[in-house]
């Protein structure tokens, strides 16, 4: 008993994370954390979607499941698990039946490296970012043979149409992240690194996010990459695989039910992925914002307490929203419901102002929060653009976000290694 | 750990070697040309699998430098891409032609 | 960079998940070779790659592993699954699937598949080929180490060769696309 108590202790002192620990207990833990935390965070965000898109067009959106319609999407989830589950009489059965599941394991398999904290984080790969692109880019394996297997015309022409735009944007997307590995050489050693945690150590030893690196070239490449992330996760406006007004619904059009809340979720897990990437690499990951402008132990101090500030506002505008709620005896669930909810997230806010609570997971807050942005970012792309038609996507793709890679990672080097080319010169003129 | 359990390199050779029969019967007995070259991306997986797993003895001997093998793989993935990417073309350029995708009536020298 | 991300235990129950991954990527093998649809052979080629890239992770090369899946499994296999759709295979599933030349086919791989048995098997003065070297190393270093070899001024033995190698891929680029157009 006492040796289980201790290999349980035996991650809580070291400030390694629990896989590089080699603590299984611990990882355990964490990848059940992991997978509670995303599946809670795509319930959240197809409310959040619907309610945002929804004001955005000025309409009310979902209103009539819970306040506020706040459980639309337990009642989507029990509706979609109640449908018939439906195989198209000429589909090939067995691709049929796997690829959502290839589609949903590279999407979640990805969260295995994203770093919350400097050791909160499943496992630290020596390879991360390549790990995390190489399984990212596993999920067009599932849509196109999704598409194939359906054995119907709109997901084959969705499933060649997400496919080609998959591998195109996954260059330029590659060139991008190449430029921001570049950037975590100029140390010392000018040792580089391809790994998660350690890249976000690099901006924290630079004193600077790669997004301000080398102005403007920190910022083209993040811009380069934002464009990309939205092709690879197939969101508007670059939604041609699943584009509804010509294709149905693209390659899972033949899907429904539980096999189709598989593709839902694998979407909003990838999208939350790709950002978590774009905010490793180009946003500080964990670290707190204007670390060099606002130091010192009283900022530390006030920027420790915003997560808890956060929920304690959260919690009041729960609040807020049950005294409007109509005083009608029908409603009297509800009201009680949201106070509850209310109540539960205060408990929350209250609990992240202790100390030692407070400084170990403010990490998580200040990264959920980065890409909570990026979500948001989706929803708005969402609400305002276009969709591109397909030959303009490509042409985005090659013709556009590809020189501009190549030239930026041309470029970024150059300026890296400024000091020992201007060496060269020199050594060449006045030998 | 016992001697009968660990895994040496000759695993690694044995596994490869039979991942390389298995790519040269497809290569030789199979129609259709997608699965020709699927069987040849097995034979070059075959190699590379011998490459790590040597690049791994090597390191036992001459310290962690000692990675030519892993170059060596990086190598053939590059080339294997190409191969890919070349092969698939004359496919498709020949399934214009023809309408077929069996090797063996790839017969336009013998009229 | 980052001593924290070198582990400092031991692989896990090394014996079983090589013969885990041996059985996958054998039954993959063959399954690559004997399936009437093209897509049902890419399907277990992916799956024998994937094993592959794991394999490549138990011999501590993190780095081939990681290029393993994203070009073999994320880029090659891909273009394959692309080229397949393109193409009608409703009409190569009704025909025959082996040439005539099989008997002869298997016959050469089963003398390849002899003279591998009897190299392996061959002890020299009671040593067999490739006994395991004593290995002590984490992996942390590998990228760098792989990235020394390929690019560093002082130790970049296959400097010239990473040319050549790009060269090779332009040339590809070029040829894939001469190949695809209509009308060159």
């Amino acid at each position: 008993m006492h040796d289980v108590v201790q290999y349980i202790q035996s991650y809580l002192e070291s400030n390694q994370t629990p896989g590089a620990a080699g603590n299984f207990f611990w990882a355990t833990v964490y990848i059940l954390l992991v997978f509670v935390g995303l599946s809670i965070a795509v319930i959240a965000m197809n409310w959040l979607e619907r309610k945002i898109l929804a004001h955005m067009q000025v309409r009310l959106g979902p209103m009539r499941v819970g306040p506020h319609g706040l459980l639309q999407p337990i009642a989507d989830a029990l509706k979609l698990l109640l449908k018939e589950d439906i195989i198209p009489a000429e589909a090939d059965k067995v691709v049929f039946w796997v690829a959502p599941f290839i589609v949903v394991l590279a999407a979640f398999t990805v969260f295995v490296v994203v770093p919350f904290g400097p050791t909160h984080a499943i496992t630290d790969m020596n390879i991360g970012i390549l790990f995390m692109l190489g399984v990212s880019s596993l999920s067009v394996l599932g849509i196109v043979t999704a598409g194939w297997a359906s054995n119907s015309h709109y997901p084959l022409i969705g499933a060649l149409r997400s496919s080609a735009q998959m591998v195109s944007y996954e260059v330029a997307m590659g060139l991008a992240v190449v430029s921001v590995i570049l950037m975590t050489s100029l140390n010392e050693a000018s040792t580089g690194t391809l790994s998660m945690i350690g890249i976000v150590q690099a901006q924290q030893a630079q004193q600077q996010w790669f997004v301000f690196k080398f102005f403007p070239l920190g910022l083209i490449g993040f811009f380069i990459f934002a464009v990309a992330m939205v092709a690879e996760t197939n969101r508007a406006p670059f939604d041609l695989p699943e584009a509804e007004s010509e294709l149905t619904a693209g390659f899972h059009t033949e899907y429904s039910g539980f096999r189709w809340s598989l593709f839902f979720l694998a979407e909003y897990s990838a999208m939350i992925a790709v950002s978590s990437i774009a905010v490793t690499l180009w946003l500080g990951g964990w670290l707190r914002p204007f670390p060099n402008a606002l130091q010192g132990p009283t900022w530390d101090l006030v920027f420790s307490l915003i997560p808890g500030l956060t929920f304690l506002f959260l919690a009041g505008m729960a609040f807020y929203s049950t005294l409007r709620m109509p005083k009608h005896p029908l409603f009297r669930v509800q009201t009680i419901g949201l106070a509850g909810f209310g109540a539960l997230l205060g408990v929350i806010g209250l609990i992240l102002f202790i100390p030692g609570v407070r400084l170990r997971v403010q990490d998580i807050f200040w990264f959920s929060a980065k890409v909570a942005a990026f979500m948001y970012l989706y929803i708005w792309y969402r609400g305002t653009f276009p969709r591109y038609r397909f030959d303009q996507l490509m042409k985005v793709g090659w013709k556009v976000l590809l020189p501009t890679g190549l030239a930026l990672l041309i470029l970024t080097a150059l300026v890296a290694m400024r000091g020992e080319l201007l060496a060269d010169v020199r050594g060449v003129w006045r030998p | 750990m016992h001697a009968m359990l660990d895994i040496s390199t000759l695993h690694y050779l044995v596994l490869g070697a039979a991942l390389f029969l298995l790519g040269v019967i497809g290569v030789l007995t199979r129609r259709n040309v997608v699965i020709v070259l699927m069987s040849i991306e097995l034979i070059l997986n075959a190699v590379n699998l011998n490459l790590v797993a040597f690049s791994r003895y090597w390191q036992g001997i001459h310290g962690t430098g000692a990675l030519h093998g892993q170059v060596f793989a990086i190598f053939i993935i590059t080339d294997a891409a190409a191969e890919a990417a070349v092969g698939l073309g004359i496919l498709i350029a020949f399934f214009r032609n023809k309408e077929t995708v069996n090797v063996d009536e790839v017969n336009l020298l013998k009229w | 960079m980052n001593p924290a991300a070198i582990p400092t235990n031991p692989p896990v129950a090394t014996p079983f998940f090589f013969y885990l991954l041996a059985t996958v990527m054998i039954i993959g093998g063959i399954l690559v070779i004997t399936r009437k649809n093209a897509v049902h052979s890419a399907m277990a080629l992916i799956t024998t790659l994937l094993a592959q890239a794991a394999l490549y992770l138990m011999l501590y090369a993190p780095f081939v592993a990681g290029v393993q899946i994203i070009l073999y499994a994320g880029g090659i296999m891909v273009l394959f699954l692309f080229v397949i759709m393109l193409i009608s295979i409703e009409r190569t599933e009704k025909e025959r699937q082996f040439n005539k030349q099989w008997l002869v086919g298997i016959a050469a791989a089963a003398a390849l598949g002899g003279l591998f048995i009897a190299v392996y098997t061959t002890t020299t003065s009671g040593r067999t080929l490739f006994p395991e070297g004593k290995l002590s190393y984490a992996e942390g270093e590998n990228t760098q180490r792989i990235a020394g070899l390929l690019f560093d001024r002082a130790t970049g033995t296959y400097m010239f060769a990473f040319e050549i190698a790009s060269l090779l891929l332009l040339v590809a680029i070029i040829g894939a696309v001469v190949m695809a157009k209509k009308r060159i």
